[in-house]
C-alpha cells in the first residue's frame, strides 16, 4: 500500500492546467506545420499560418493559446494499492482546478444549465476515475472547449451497419459540423460498450496524442479509412477548404452487447491541448 | 491583405469579396450568447440600448481576464452559429456587421446583404494572436455577464477573412461543388 495525500494531485492539477491551458501538444503542433505545408495557398494556408503564430505568441506571452480554456476534464487512473489521504479527492481536483484558472488569468466558463449564472471559478471539473493495477496515480488533463464540444454525436447504430456504419457515423458528424468547431478537428470515437461508456470512450480517444494509432488492427483501419474520408471533404482549416479538414481520428472500443452498436464522435478543435502525470 | 479602418463605409462594404484577407483597425464590441439575450429582452420591452448599434460591428466573442499591464486576456471568435436567430433582426435595425467563426444560416446571408453589411471570419483558436492586437477594452453593459458582458474594444491589424460579403457571396460555398 502506497499512501498519497490528495494535497499532491490538488497540486499536480494546478500545474498540469496552467500549462495546458497556454501550451498546444508537441503532436498537435506537428499535426498542424505539416497542414500548412500541404496547402498552396489562399485562405485556408493564411489561417493555418496564423493559427501556429498564435501558438508562438501564446507561449512567448504566456497567455491562453484559446480564451476557451475549457471545461476542465481530469481522468484519475487509481492504482489499486494507493491509499488516498487528506481531503475528498474530488474536491481535491477542483481545488486545483480553481487556483489555476485564477492565477493563470484564464475564461471561466462554467455555468448552471438553466440559470446560465456563472460559478465564477471554472469548477466543478469533470472527474473520471478508473481502478488500476499498481500503486501509482496517473492523471490525465484535458481541457475542453464547446465550440467542438457542441459539434459531437452518438449514435447507437445497428449491428448489421458494421464497420462502414461507424465510418459514415465519423465521417457525417464531421460534415454536420462543417467550418463550426474550428478545423482542422481532431476527433475522439468511442465504439461499443454502453451509451455512457461510449462517449467515455471518446472522450479518452481525445487524450491520446494525435497521429497514434490504435493497438488493434481493425480499430486501426478504422482510424485512418475514416481520416482519409474527412480529408477528402474540402471543408479545410476554419471551413475555408483545403486538404486538412481533421489532423487525426483516435478510437477507443469495449464490449458492447449482441444487439447494439454504440458510436460517439467528440469532436476536438484544433487547440489540442493535454497534459499527463504519474504521482 | 486590405487594410481597414472602422466605421466602414458602404462604398467600402460593396468592395469587399468572400475570401478577401483583411486587417481591421478600429472600434468594435463583444456580444455573445447571454448578450445577445439580454439586447432581445431590451428591444422587446422597447427599451433603449446601453451602447450605439447603428454602424456597430458586433464581435461573437467572450475574453479571458487581462493580465497586469495587458489591455484584454486572449480573445479569439466563438461559433457565429449560436447568434443566427439573433442576427437578422439586428442588422435590419442597422447593425454594421459582425465577426466571428463558422457559417450562419441563410437567413443571416440574405439579412447581409439585404442591409449592405459585411460577416467576417475571425481564425477561430488563435485567441492569443487576438488578445494582442486589442489595445483598450472597457466593459459597457451587462457587467454581471463576466466574460459574456458587453466590452467595447479598441484594435488595430485585426486579422480576419470576408466570409459573407454584401452581394450574397460566401466563403463557406464549395467551389468543388459548383
Amino acid at each position: 500500500m502506497r499512501v498519497i495525500n490528495t494535497k499532491q494531485i490538488a497540486d499536480a492539477v494546478y500545474k498540469m492546467a496552467l500549462h495546458a491551458g497556454v501550451n498546444l501538444t508537441s503532436a498537435c503542433l506537428e499535426a498542424l506545420r505539416s497542414a500548412r505545408d500541404g496547402e498552396d495557398g489562399g485562405a485556408a494556408k493564411f489561417a493555418l499560418e496564423t493559427i501556429l503564430e498564435n501558438a508562438d505568441t501564446a507561449v512567448r506571452k504566456t497567455m491562453p493559446v484559446c480564451q476557451d480554456t475549457g471545461m476542465a476534464v481530469v481522468i484519475l487512473e487509481i492504482g489499486q494499492e494507493v491509499y488516498l489521504e487528506g481531503e475528498l479527492l474530488g474536491d481535491a481536483v477542483n481545488d486545483g482546478v480553481r487556483r489555476a484558472y485564477k492565477d493563470g488569468y484564464f475564461r471561466k466558463s462554467v455555468c448552471n444549465p438553466i440559470t446560465r449564472v456563472n460559478t465564477g471559478d471554472n469548477t466543478p471539473a469533470v472527474i473520471h476515475t478508473e481502478i488500476v493495477k499498481g500503486d501509482k496515480i496517473k492523471i490525465t488533463f484535458l481541457p475542453k472547449g464547446f465550440g467542438s464540444e457542441n459539434m459531437s454525436r452518438l449514435y447507437m447504430l445497428n449491428p448489421a451497419q458494421g464497420v462502414e456504419g461507424i465510418i459514415s457515423a465519423i465521417v457525417d458528424t464531421v460534415k454536420i459540423a462543417g467550418s463550426r468547431p474550428c478545423p482542422p478537428v481532431y476527433v475522439g470515437v468511442g465504439i461499443g460498450g454502453s451509451f455512457d461508456t461510449c462517449a467515455y470512450l471518446a472522450k479518452k480517444a481525445l487524450a491520446r496524442d494525435v497521429g497514434t494509432k490504435n493497438p488493434d488492427k481493425d480499430i486501426a483501419e478504422i482510424e485512418s479509412e475514416a481520416l482519409n474520408r474527412i480529408n477528402g471533404l474540402n471543408i479545410g482549416c476554419q471551413g475555408f477548404h483545403g486538404k486538412t479538414t481533421a489532423i487525426g481520428v483516435s478510437c477507443e472500443w469495449a464490449p458492447t452487447h449482441i444487439a447494439g452498436l454504440p458510436v460517439a464522435v467528440n469532436i476536438q478543435c484544433h487547440c489540442v491541448r493535454c497534459e499527463k502525470e504519474i504521482i | 491583405m486590405i487594410k481597414l479602418t472602422l466605421p466602414l463605409g458602404k462604398d467600402t462594404v460593396k468592395s469587399l469579396k468572400a475570401g478577401d484577407s483583411v486587417l481591421i483597425s478600429g472600434t468594435i464590441m463583444t456580444a455573445r450568447d447571454c448578450a445577445h439575450k439580454r439586447i432581445f429582452e431590451y428591444i422587446e420591452e422597447g427599451k433603449k440600448l446601453p451602447f450605439e448599434l447603428k454602424d456597430a460591428i458586433i464581435y461573437y466573442a467572450g475574453p479571458c481576464p487581462a493580465k497586469p499591464g495587458m489591455a484584454s486576456g486572449s480573445c479569439g471568435p466563438t461559433t457565429s452559429a449560436r447568434m443566427d436567430s439573433f442576427a437578422p433582426t439586428l442588422l435590419d435595425l442597422g447593425l454594421g456587421g459582425m465577426i466571428g467563426k463558422g457559417e450562419m444560416c441563410d437567413e443571416v446571408r440574405e439579412a447581409i446583404k439585404r442591409n449592405t453589411c459585411v460577416y467576417f471570419a475571425a481564425i477561430g483558436g488563435a485567441g492569443a494572436l487576438y488578445g494582442n492586437a486589442i489595445k483598450s477594452s472597457e466593459c459597457i453593459a451587462f457587467a454581471d455577464l463576466l466574460s459574456e458582458a458587453v466590452y467595447r474594444l479598441e484594435v488595430e491589424n485585426f486579422p480576419a477573412v470576408v466570409a459573407y460579403d454584401c452581394e450574397g457571396r460566401s466563403i463557406y460555398d464549395d467551389p468543388q461543388q459548383n
